[in-house]
C-alpha cells in the first residue's frame, strides 16, 4: 500500500494513518493535520501543485512533496 | 486626580480571526507602530481605558497558529510572552478565536494558557453563529478551560464592554494549565525539567527546550541546563508531536460537550467561489484582470494628487524664498528641505492606492488563492507563491515590498524575493522614464490604436519583471543557502472587507514608508543641495568671472544669470564629481552633466529630472516637463550633435531600469537580511548589469 494525500482524487477522502516526525513539520500538525483525522482533497492547483485539503475543520494548501509523506487509507 | 493603573494586555490569535478588528475597536486612533529592538517587525500598540482606575496598554502581536514559531513575525509572540524582563511582557493575554475554526484556535489558546499568565478567550464573529448553525455552551466551556470566555463581534462592536469589564478582575483569574503534558508524554523527562526550573510553569520550561534558539535572555547557567536536556533532538521532536496530538484530544473532548454545529444550515459559498477563483483558466484570467485594474488605478488615480503635491511644494518653495530674509538658512529651507519633503510626499498617493487594493485582497481571503495559483510557477524561479504580493508591491515602492516578504517561510525563497524586488519598476522610475520617452520616442500610433510612447513604457515594465525573474533563476542556481521550506497556508473563508481595517492598513503602511524611506530621501536631498550650492574658489568667483568675459557684456540680465548658475554648477562640489566620473560614463553616451544627474539620483531615482532641471538652468516652474524637455532636446555635445539622441536615451532608460539607485532600499535590505552582504551584492550586481547593458546598447545604436 502506498497511498498518500497526493494519490487521492479531487473530492476523495481518507484517514490519516501515520505522520513521520522527521519529515513533517510540527506546524502542519498544529493546523489540525493529525493521525486518525479525515482528510479531503478539495482541489488541485492548475499546475498539479499545491494541493488544497480540508482536515479537522481547517482548509489548507500544501505542496506535493509534503502531501506524499502523509499516508492515508482512502475512504 | 489619581493616576490610573496601567496593565499590559497582549492580543494573540490565529491569522484571519479578526484580531486586528478587535485591536482597532479597543484602541481607535490611539495606536502607534514602532519597532521591536533589533528587528523590523512592526510593533503595534495602543491604549484603551478599561475604567476610571485602569488603563490597558494593548499590544497587537503578529498572527500565529501556534506558540512554536515558523517565521520571523511569529518569534515575536514567543519572545513577548516568555521574556518577563521585556517592557511589553503582558499582565493579561487576550486570545482571539473565531467561532467557525474554534478547534484550531483552541490549540493556541491551550498553549498560552499553560504558560500560567492570566488568559481570556475572546470568541469573535459570534454574530454569525445563528446563520452558521453553531451553538456554544458558554458556562461549561469556561469551566472546562478554567478561564474566562467572552463572545464578541469586533466588527459590530458587540461584547467589547463585557470583555473590558472582565479584564478589570484579571488578578483573580485561574492560571492553572489545561494540559498535563508531563504524564501524557514522558514523566521522567518532565520531572527532571521541573527540578531544573522549579520556579517556572512546566510548559514555559518545555518551550525553553524546544525553542532554545530564541531565548537570548536566559542566564548562562539556564542555557547550560537547557543544552543538557535537549541533547536528543529527535526525541524532543517526537515529544512535540505527541504534545500536539494530546492537546487536540483535550480540545476535541471539550468541544464535543459544548460546541454544536448544524451541518444542514452551513452554506457553501466558499466552494463555489473557490471553483471559479482557482480554476485553471478563469483563475489566471481573473488574477490578471485584477492586476491590470490595480496598475491602471495606481497611475490613473494617483496622477492628479501627485501633480497637485508637485505644484504645492514648488509654490511653497517659491513662497519661502520670497518671504523669508534671504541667506543660507532660507536657501537651505527653500531649495533643500522643502523639495526634499516634497520628494517623499509625492509618493504617498501611489503607495496609499496600492495598499488599498492589497488590504482589500487580503481582507477578502483572495490573496491566499493567488498564492495557491502561483506557487508552482514561482518555485521554478526559486521563489514561493507568497512572493507574488511583494513583487507586485514593488511596482509602487521596493521598501514596503521587501517588508511584505516576511511571511515567506523558507529563507532561500525569501532571500531571492528580497534580492530581485528592486528590478520591478517602482514609481520613482516613472518620472525618469516619462521625460526620456518623451524625448526620444516619437508620438505616433502603432496599428491604429497603440501609442508608441505608451508601448515603450509597458516594455520597460515587462523588462523589469523579466530582469527580476531571470535573476531569480540565476540566484536559485547559484545561492548555496540552507533551505527548509515548509509551505503550509491556510485557505481562509471569504469575507467582505472591513472598511475600518482597510483604512488602518493604509495609514499604517504609508506611515511606515514616510518614516522609513522618507527620512533617507530627505537627508540626501539636503546633502545634494549642499554639494550643488557650494564649491571651491572658482565657484565663489563665478559672478565676477562671467561678467569679466567680453562676450557676455551684451547679454540681458536673465541670460547672464543663467550663465552664472551654469558656471557655478560646473564648479560646485557635485560638478567636480560629475567631471571626475565622465571618463567612466562616456562609453554609455553620457557627459558630466548627465553624470551629475546620475550621482544625484543615487539617493533616489526621481531626483534625476530635478537635477537635470537645475543643471540646464531651467526655471523649474513646478517641474513642468515641457520646458525641461525642450531644454534637454536642445542640448548639444561638443560636435554639435543632439546630446539626448536615440542611443543615449535608450542607454539611460536601460541604466535606470537595472541599476540599484535607492539608498532606502539598501538600508531596508540590510535590516531585513541582517547583513551587509546582500545589499552590497544588489548594489554591485545590478550596477554592473546596468553599466554593461547600457554600454552595449549605446555602442550598437550610435
Amino acid at each position: 500500500m502506498n497511498n498518500s494525500i497526493a494519490n487521492l482524487k479531487v473530492g476523495e477522502k481518507g484517514i490519516i494513518e501515520e505522520i513521520c516526525t522527521d519529515i513533517i513539520p510540527l506546524n502542519l500538525l498544529e493546523m489540525g493535520c493529525l493521525p486518525g483525522q479525515i482528510v479531503q482533497l478539495i482541489q488541485i492547483a492548475p499546475l498539479k501543485d499545491p494541493l488544497y485539503i480540508k482536515v479537522n475543520g481547517s482548509h489548507l494548501a500544501i505542496r506535493q512533496d509534503m502531501a506524499k509523506q502523509i499516508k492515508v487509507t482512502p475512504l | 486626580m489619581r493616576k490610573a493603573k496601567i496593565v499590559n494586555v497582549a492580543l494573540v490569535g490565529n491569522p484571519n480571526t479578526g484580531k486586528t478588528s478587535l485591536f482597532n475597536q479597543l484602541t481607535g486612533l490611539n495606536q502607534k507602530v514602532g519597532n521591536y529592538p533589533g528587528i523590523t517587525v512592526d510593533k503595534k500598540t495602543g491604549t484603551c481605558k478599561i475604567n476610571q482606575n485602569l488603563v490597558a496598554e494593548i499590544i497587537d502581536l503578529p498572527g500565529t497558529y501556534s506558540i512554536n514559531p515558523t517565521s520571523l513575525d511569529e518569534t515575536i509572540v514567543l519572545e513577548t510572552l516568555l521574556n518577563e524582563d521585556s517592557l511589553t511582557h503582558p499582565d493579561v493575554v487576550i486570545v482571539v478565536a473565531e467561532v467557525e475554526n474554534l478547534k484550531r484556535n483552541l490549540l493556541l489558546f491551550s498553549q498560552i494558557k499553560d504558560l500560567g499568565l492570566p488568559t481570556i478567550l475572546a470568541i469573535n464573529m459570534a454574530d454569525q453563529m445563528d446563520k452558521k448553525g453553531i451553538s456554544i455552551d458558554l458556562a461549561q466551556l469556561k469551566q472546562e478551560l478554567k478561564s474566562e470566555v467572552v463572545l464578541i463581534s469586533a466588527r459590530k462592536k458587540q461584547g467589547i464592554d463585557t470583555l473590558k469589564s472582565l479584564i478589570e478582575n484579571f488578578e483573580t483569574w485561574n492560571t492553572e494549565p489545561i494540559a498535563n503534558i508531563s504524564n501524557k508524554i514522558d514523566s521522567d523527562f518532565f520531572a527532571e525539567l521541573k527540578t531544573t526550573f522549579p520556579n517556572n510553569s512546566l510548559y514555559k520550561s518545555w518551550l525553553y527546550i524546544t525553542q532554545f534558539e530564541y531565548f537570548n535572555f536566559l542566564s548562562s547557567e539556564d542555557k547550560n541546563n537547557v543544552t543538557k536536556l535537549r541533547d536528543n533532538i529527535n526525541k524532543i521532536k517526537q515529544f512535540q508531536h505527541k504534545e500536539t496530538i494530546y492537546r487536540y484530544q483535550i480540545i476535541n473532548d471539550i468541544l464535543q460537550k459544548v460546541y454544536k454545529k448544524d451541518k444542514l444550515i452551513a452554506k457553501d459559498l466558499r466552494s463555489r467561489l473557490d471553483r471559479i477563483l482557482t480554476h485553471k483558466i478563469f483563475g489566471y484570467v481573473i488574477f490578471a484582470t485584477i492586476m491590470l485594474l490595480i496598475f491602471q488605478s495606481i497611475f490613473e488615480w494617483a496622477s492628479l494628487p501627485m501633480d497637485l503635491i508637485d505644484i504645492l511644494f514648488a509654490n511653497l518653495s517659491e513662497f519661502t524664498k520670497n518671504n523669508l530674509p534671504s541667506g543660507p538658512l532660507t536657501n537651505l529651507i527653500a531649495e533643500g528641505v522643502i523639495p526634499g519633503i516634497g520628494g517623499v510626499v509625492i509618493f504617498i498617493p501611489q503607495i496609499a492606492i496600492l495598499f488599498l487594493f492589497i488590504a482589500i485582497l487580503e481582507e477578502t481571503g483572495y490573496m491566499s488563492r493567488v498564492v495557491f495559483l502561483m506557487d508552482k510557477i514561482m518555485r521554478k524561479f526559486g521563489m514561493s507563491g507568497k512572493s507574488v504580493i511583494p513583487l507586485i508591491s514593488g511596482t509602487a515602492c521596493a521598501i514596503p515590498a521587501i517588508m511584505a516578504s516576511r511571511n515567506i517561510n523558507g529563507w532561500k525563497e525569501r532571500l531571492i524575493t528580497i534580492l530581485v524586488i528592486p528590478f520591478t519598476t517602482c514609481s520613482a522610475r516613472l518620472p525618469v522614464y516619462a521625460i526620456l520617452i518623451a524625448l526620444i520616442i516619437p508620438k505616433q500610433r502603432v496599428l491604429g490604436i497603440f501609442n508608441l510612447q505608451g508601448l515603450t513604457l509597458m516594455a520597460l515594465y515587462l523588462l523589469g519583471f523579466a530582469a527580476a525573474i531571470a535573476s531569480a533563476m540565476l540566484l536559485n542556481k547559484t545561492l548555496k543557502v540552507q533551505n527548509r521550506s515548509f509551505f503550509v497556508i491556510e485557505m481562509p473563508n471569504y469575507k467582505l472587507p472591513s472598511i475600518k481595517n482597510v483604512f488602518y492598513t493604509i495609514v499604517e503602511k504609508t506611515k511606515a514608508f514616510i518614516f522609513g524611506a522618507g527620512k533617507i530621501i530627505l537627508a540626501l536631498s539636503v546633502v545634494l543641495w549642499f554639494l550643488a550650492s557650494n564649491g571651491s574658489t572658482s565657484f565663489q568667483n563665478a559672478e565676477e568671472h562671467i561678467k569679466s568675459q567680453p562676450e557676455n557684456i551684451a547679454l540681458s540680465e536673465t541670460a547672464l544669470n543663467k550663465k552664472i548658475s551654469s558656471y557655478k554648477l560646473k564648479h560646485s562640489y557635485i560638478g567636480y564629481l560629475g567631471r571626475t566620473i565622465e571618463p567612466a560614463i562616456e562609453p554609455m553616451g553620457y557627459d558630466w552633466k548627465i553624470g551629475i544627474a546620475l550621482i544625484s539620483s543615487f539617493a533616489a531615482r526621481e531626483v534625476f529630472v530635478g537635477a537635470l532641471a537645475t543643471i540646464y538652468s531651467v526655471e523649474s516652474d513646478g517641474y513642468s516637463v515641457g520646458t525641461i524637455k525642450e531644454r534637454m532636446a536642445a542640448e548639444v555635445n561638443s560636435e554639435g550633435e543632439k546630446r539626448f539622441n536615440f542611443a543615449t536615451g535608450i542607454s539611460l532608460l536601460l541604466f535606470y531600469a537595472f541599476a540599484m539607485q535607492c539608498i532606502g532600499t539598501l538600508a531596508i535590505v540590510k535590516r531585513e537580511t541582517n547583513s551587509w552582504k546582500w545589499p552590497i551584492l544588489q548594489l554591485v550586481g545590478m550596477g554592473i548589469l546596468a553599466y554593461v547593458v547600457s554600454v552595449i546598447a549605446y555602442t550598437i545604436l550610435s
